[in-house]
């Protein structure tokens, strides 16, 4: 116990060493809270402060991100949809960072989680107090009404373990968040991730290993685990997209619209991966 | 108005607040300890045709139905025995004797604690309590027939409440024992948001339901959530962590040889959500728990 404290302060005073200091007082006015610092989901300011620290640093000292855009990013309820990569979901944390680090005035996220985080020990636990839900749709739902920024990956595990030559195409969307948009009326603002690929080229998926500890893949890159190189992250963040509709329509009908979202996004892959200087600068 | 398992714990705070403005009978096969002057008790299985004694000789206006029991050392076969069929014969009751209310106690852990749940539960999402805990499967259809009999019967009101872990100083239902252990387990990694509510509330929420008018399938939650942790720390015990691979063979065997009361299964409520949304019952009834979260966490161990 009394180590855990002494790392929880460890990490908060490097957090702080990083970021302004305006972002703690943000971040405990964010959300309401009990008498226990947590909110209804789970989410600790006070510990998100402290296991954040890796994350920006691998943000500002690693991937020396560069976010775009952050102005897009309306008030309110907003789903971000982006593309997802790197086999460790690296790419969800930086655009969390970018949100509450380079955004004025800071914003927290949340992001859904795969159905599988929550039967991982340590990793469930730390996730659920930085803000992560598992992605039902009950759960994006509820957010949403109480006008939270929600982060999708709308191709879902498949695209971030896919193959290093299928690097940079997108994987087919799936409908959910569409769904969602209309019946909250949510608008969807694209953020493209250009770095992400490459920090982790994954060359084979190992599918009996993966199927014998229960992962979802099991990637093998060059050095055998997928541990990320220091790659330069691009993230840029679209212009809000709203759409009209019944959320109850045929499939069709919100594959059109879905259609939209993806070829943004693609657009705005294309122009990151035109613009970039280079892999790692 | 008619109390079943009224010799409980739960049974005894629900007569202490009706007992002044209610006639109460109560029906259970335990003697009731303690028992005010003004409540008749009938000492009889539910099971049995004197059980029905009660409705021939008395006019009943409610009945509130909390003779359904969870004892892991008993046999599946009594246990399901007692609770569906006195469930069945209490429903029974209800509709041969036109009682005008009927308010039936099942809890949250319908739905069951699993990885994939939603962080809140509506009243609409499937009871998978059973799924990955075949014992319960009881309590399930308990519920089920109480759910059922709501859209059967439609001159019986019928309110099925399914609140949230009920706790209190007296209460020895699983949760409760659990919280009370000096040194109780976690499993390492895992600390799930939990929901408590304390038993007076409990009681209290049963009692709104009697009101006219109340009907249908609410969730009932207390004060709000917490990290399981979050309760050992502010009741002072200090957890034991052990690996989730290793808790369940383990727990497993000294359920088995009798060191531990807990089956292995109930292992999942300290590893995945089964939380409820509580909103519709509020909303409709205006109800708020009276036991602030410190006051309720705090109950498990004040007597």
């Amino acid at each position: 116990m009394a180590l855990t404290e002494k790392l929880k302060r460890g990490l908060r005073k490097w957090t702080l060493s990083m970021v302004d200091r305006d972002l703690e007082r943000s971040l405990n006015d964010m959300r309401p809270r009990n008498e226990y610092g947590v909110d209804p989901f789970g989410y600790d300011p006070d510990y998100a402060l402290s296991a954040m620290a890796p994350l920006v640093w691998l943000y500002k000292h690693y991937f020396r991100v560069e976010a775009k855009g952050l102005e897009q990013v309306p008030a309110g309820r907003v789903l971000l949809i982006a593309n997802h990569s790197g086999q460790i979901p690296l790419d969800g944390a930086m655009i969390g960072v970018s949100l509450l680090v380079d955004a004025k005035p800071p914003r927290a996220i949340r992001s859904m989680v795969d159905k599988w985080v929550p039967s991982l020990p340590f990793i469930s636990t730390v996730f659920a107090r930085m803000g992560q839900v598992v992605g039902t749709q009950e759960n994006c739902r509820r957010l949403l009404e109480s006008d939270e920024a929600i982060l999708v990956f709308p191709e879902g595990v498949k695209a971030i373990t896919k193959p290093f030559r299928e690097r940079y195409r997108l994987q087919r969307f799936g409908l959910g968040f569409m769904r969602l948009a209309l019946e909250t009326r949510s608008p969807i603002v694209p953020v493209s991730v250009v770095g992400a690929e490459e920090q982790a080229p994954a060359l084979v998926d190992v599918k009996p290993v993966a199927k014998a500890l229960g992962f979802p893949a099991f990637p093998l890159t060059p050095w055998g685990l997928p541990l990320p190189l220091p790659t330069k992250y691009h993230l840029t963040f679209g212009a809000p997209l709203v759409f009209e509709g019944r959320a109850d329509d045929d499939d069709s009908e919100l594959e059109k619209r879905v259609a939209v979202v993806k070829q943004t996004l693609e657009t705005m892959l294309d122009a990151g991966l035109r613009e970039r200087k280079g892999v790692f600068f | 108005m008619v109390v079943t398992g009224i010799s409980g714990n739960l049974g005894r705070t629900l007569a202490k607040l009706l007992h002044r403005t209610e006639r109460v009978i109560g029906i259970d096969r335990r003697p009731f300890l303690g028992r005010p002057k003004d409540i008749e008790h009938v000492q009889v299985d539910l099971r049995k045709r004197k059980a029905e004694e009660v409705f021939k000789s008395t006019p009943v206006g409610a009945i509130i139905h909390l003779g359904i029991m969870h004892d892991p050392r008993m046999s599946a076969e009594d246990h399901h025995s007692f609770n569906v069929l006195g469930t069945t014969r209490v429903l029974e009751c209800a509709a041969k004797f036109g009682v005008k209310k009927v308010v039936l106690l099942s809890s949250a852990n319908v739905y069951g604690p699993s990885p994939d749940n939603s962080s809140f539960l509506a009243e609409d999402a499937p009871l998978m309590g059973a799924s990955r805990f075949p014992s319960v499967r009881d309590l399930v259809e308990v519920d089920m027939l109480g759910t059922s009999f709501f859209w059967r019967q439609s001159k019986t009101e019928t309110v099925v409440l399914r609140p949230v872990h009920i706790v209190g100083p007296t209460i020895k239902n699983a949760p409760s024992n659990y919280l009370r252990l000096a040194r109780p387990w976690m499993l390492a990694g895992f600390d799930p948001m939990i929901q408590l509510i304390h038993m007076e509330d409990a009681a209290r929420a049963m009692v709104e339901a009697l009101r006219p008018g109340r009907k249908g399938v609410y969730n009932v939650v207390g004060p709000g959530e917490v990290p399981l942790s979050t309760v050992f720390r502010e009741l002072g015990q200090r957890p034991r962590f052990v690996p989730h691979m290793l808790a369940r063979p383990v727990l497993s065997a000294l359920f088995r040889y009798r060191v531990a009361e807990f089956p292995p299964e109930e292992l999942d409520h300290i590893q995945f959500l089964c939380m409820v949304d509580g909103s519709r019952w509020a909303t409709e009834t205006g109800w708020a728990p009276g036991f602030s979260m410190r006051d309720t966490i705090r109950a498990v161990h004040d007597s």
